[in-house]
């Protein structure tokens, strides 16, 4: 054992001593017993841990309270590409994501962060259903021109904003090509629970007034290790969300590899040639699962009046 | 004439407006600020209730405020290009009207600004673009223009009116001490003598050298808002110069207007001239020319090309349904009525170029509305959409109530200013006829030369 290493185990240890120490006084403080039983965990960089049980339960909660801070949903969960796929093939207008992601969001029927279009590109070609929901660009016009930093980008892909530094002047609204961005014209109808929640860019949650806002991609459900609200509320799995470092998707029930899939199934992204650089891939509505009439099935009067000027034929 | 004469009776002239408030004025006052509180109280709804109570909704975000951002800042064109270039080109009939210029400037740099302060879903946020500023932004780059602008405007104009502080502050006029003091401290210690001359005269040209590239940076800047999206119909290289085209031709109209009104309304008729109005009216056509030129050129390749987008737009400006009598009225009221007008010498008079600029004007108006509401209303995406609000833009009566504040508050501050400083600037116009008469020997009375 040479020098430098000796000086490095006794200074290692001399620090893990005084950590232990401190952590037990902090929990003592904190009126926390220490539970005794220990849990192995695998930490962010990939090392085998140990820590009391106590701890666990402590940490969850200030997981919690940095979540609310604005300055962690500005940074991005490192080491992560967020992407999702959208299978056209699988669509009929179910619209179970819409509800998913209003009812996560506490959003009214009448705001639609995600939404479904009737898309027919020429007179020749079939109409297909097609779920929108915001791209998450990585060439984003939207954060190019917001005066504020109030929408920004992400290390981990995701185009978010921060309601609580947007000054309402919808610039952001009018470069988005795609539409994506909703605005709260009057005061949010909101119970006051809902308002009394945390607010931080991941989650979205509670919506301003005079602020616009979008979809997020759930960054808050994915750091749960959970799947956004629309991919597992879809019932004929139609979105893959996943990660394009680790360069797999999942619907919930199939996990696939996003090369192979974008590969095999020619996934394309929306009007490419706008230059955005979209996070969301399609797959084109080939092989279609169901006939497009089946979307209007369960659709209200309202809802059937946005497709008519769509020709079936 | 001398020099000292014609000081006088421009004194003497301009003495009643600056020395008086009447009834008239009184009645002026009052009447554009029940404009104004009207204005105001569509104001408070609007914070109250928010941005619900607007026309404007998700898909057309922008209205009549921005239309009336753009159209505001394009009249402040007449005092920065109008005064700027004139002056830079030493003509002398522009100096009865370099005031009326000058201050249409400043005052239309202050209103434009309010109507985006209108826009903002957030006022209480407004400090946010000093204190988290993102030079990215157009917008960063139009709230560093404009501010810029207003102060480069103000100087010019202070410079301008040294001079007549420091007469105002001499002469026998009957208008209390408190504010000849006012007037004594705005001349700066100002006593003609050659020293103070140069200085004056070479700072003046400097800012008025400067004042021009700003004003091309303001409109350059404002139009990129649009030029910078992915927008069909904004999305376009022409359109900083043909922003500032339009700016400086709306300017011009405006500028007319202005003249029109303080001739009758203080009995300038001496002062300002058919001369003045012909002039102008031939810059007006020629900046017309290149506006019309522009406008062409810009419709022509999005329909010639015709781009899914550009093609959906055109459809809109040319259906009589959506906004074919709009355009129609821009394009002929806005290019073809000056020309017309103004280009046959038997129409042209006074009254008549007046006309034709209030309705060139308005046209200006409508085209600025014309660039922001279709444009939105025309999405890459199918709106799909059942809200008729979301789908087609309407503006409440509280945009209009604030739009109308606006003009008064326009006119107000004009007239405000028009009791304060003289709308002739004294030194000016008189240094020029003395000129005028000493460098022609003829007999150049000036009633023989101004009454036309």
């Amino acid at each position: 054992m040479n020098k430098s290493r000796r000086e490095f185990v006794k200074k290692g240890a001399v620090a893990g001593a005084i950590t232990a120490a401190g952590v037990s006084a902090w929990l003592k403080d904190q009126g926390i017993k220490e539970a005794g039983e220990k849990v192995k965990l695998l930490s962010q960089d990939g090392q085998l841990i140990e820590v009391d049980k106590a701890f666990l339960k402590l940490h969850a909660q200030a997981n919690s309270e940095i979540l609310a801070k604005n300055t962690m949903g500005r940074e991005g969960i490192p080491g992560r590409k967020f992407v999702m796929v959208v299978d056209l093939s699988k669509c009929n207008n179910a619209r179970k994501c819409v509800t998913a992601c209003q009812k996560m969001h506490y959003l009214p029927e009448d705001k639609e962060w995600l939404n479904v279009k009737l898309m027919k590109d020429n007179e020749q070609s079939a109409p297909y259903w097609f779920p929108k929901m915001c791209f998450h660009c990585d060439n984003p016009p939207c954060v190019k021109v917001c005066p504020v930093d109030a929408t920004f980008k992400r290390a981990d892909g995701l185009v978010l904003i921060d309601n609580q530094r947007c000054i309402g002047c919808k610039f952001c609204m009018a470069a988005c090509p795609y539409s994506t961005r909703v605005f709260n014209w009057d005061e949010p109808d909101l119970s006051q629970e809902v308002k009394d929640l945390p607010y931080s860019p991941e989650t979205s949650v509670p919506s301003q007034h005079g602020t616009v806002e979008k979809c997020d991609f759930c960054p808050d459900m994915v750091r749960k290790g959970k799947l956004p609200d629309c991919v597992t509320a879809c019932p004929n799995g139609v979105f893959y969300f996943g990660d394009e470092i680790e360069d797999a998707v999942t619907n919930g029930d199939e996990t696939v590899r996003l090369s192979e899939l974008l590969r095999d199934r020619a996934g394309y992204r929306f009007m490419e040639d706008l230059g955005t650089k979209p996070r969301v891939y399609y797959l084109p509505p080939t092989g279609r699962m169901f006939p497009v009439e089946r979307g209007f099935k369960d659709l209200t009067e309202e809802q059937k009046e946005r497709y008519k000027d769509v020709n079936l034929d | 004439m001398n020099f000292k004469e014609t000081t006088q009776n421009l004194l003497k002239e301009l003495a009643p407006t600056i020395e008086k408030f009447t009834w008239k004025d009184w009645l002026w006052t009052i009447s554009l600020s029940l404009v104004i509180l009207w204005g105001m109280y569509a104001l408070y709804l609007q914070i109250a209730r928010g941005h619900e109570v607007t026309g404007m909704r998700d898909n057309v975000v922008w209205g009549l405020y921005v239309a009336n951002f753009i159209f505001f800042i394009g009249i402040s064109y007449a005092g920065a290009i109008i005064s700027g270039i004139l002056h830079l080109m030493n003509l002398e009939w522009r100096k009865p009207i370099i005031r009326i210029a000058e201050l249409i400037t400043v005052i239309a740099t202050i209103i434009g600004p309010l109507y985006i302060l209108l826009c903002m879903g957030r006022l209480d946020r407004l400090h946010y673009l000093f204190i988290y500023p993102r030079l990215q932004s157009p917008i960063t780059w139009d709230v560093i223009a404009i501010l810029t602008y207003l102060v480069g405007s103000v100087i010019f104009l202070y410079l301008t009116l040294i001079r007549d502080f420091s007469i105002l502050s001499t002469q026998q006029l009957n208008i209390g001490l408190k504010r000849k003091r006012i007037y004594r401290f705005l001349s700066l210690g100002f006593k003609n003598t050659s020293e103070q001359k140069v200085l004056l005269k070479v700072s003046t040209n400097i800012m008025a050298i400067i004042i021009i590239p700003i004003a091309i940076v303001v409109h350059s800047v404002l139009s990129w808002i649009f030029g910078m999206t992915l927008r069909p119909g904004w999305h376009s290289t022409i359109f900083g110069p043909y922003f500032v085209l339009a700016a400086v031709y709306s300017g011009t109209g405006v500028m007319i207007l202005a003249m029109y009104f303080f001739r009758r309304l203080y009995g300038l008729q001496r002062y300002i001239t058919k001369k003045h109005f012909v002039y102008l009216g031939y810059i007006m056509i020629m900046l017309g020319a290149g506006y019309g030129y522009f406008t062409f050129s810009e419709y022509l390749t999005d329909w010639y090309s015709s781009e899914k987008w550009n093609t959906e737009l055109i459809d809109k400006l040319f259906n009589w349904q959506e906004y074919g009598g709009l355009f129609f009225f821009a394009n002929v009221a806005g290019i073809l009525l000056p020309f017309i007008v103004i280009g046959i010498p038997k129409l042209r008079t006074i009254e008549s170029i007046t006309l034709v600029s209030a309705l060139m004007v308005l046209a200006m108006w409508v085209k600025r509305y014309l660039i922001v509401v279709p444009t939105l209303e025309t999405t890459l995406i199918p709106m799909q959409e059942t809200r008729p609000e979301y789908i087609h833009y309407t503006a409440t009566w509280l945009e209009w109530a604030l739009t109308f504040a606006g003009i008064a508050a326009f006119i107000l501050m004009f007239k405000l200013a028009s009791k304060f400083i003289p709308i002739i600037p004294i030194w000016e116009t008189s240094e020029s006829i003395k000129k005028k008469t000493s460098a022609i020997d003829t007999n150049v009375d000036l009633k023989s030369v101004t009454h036309a």
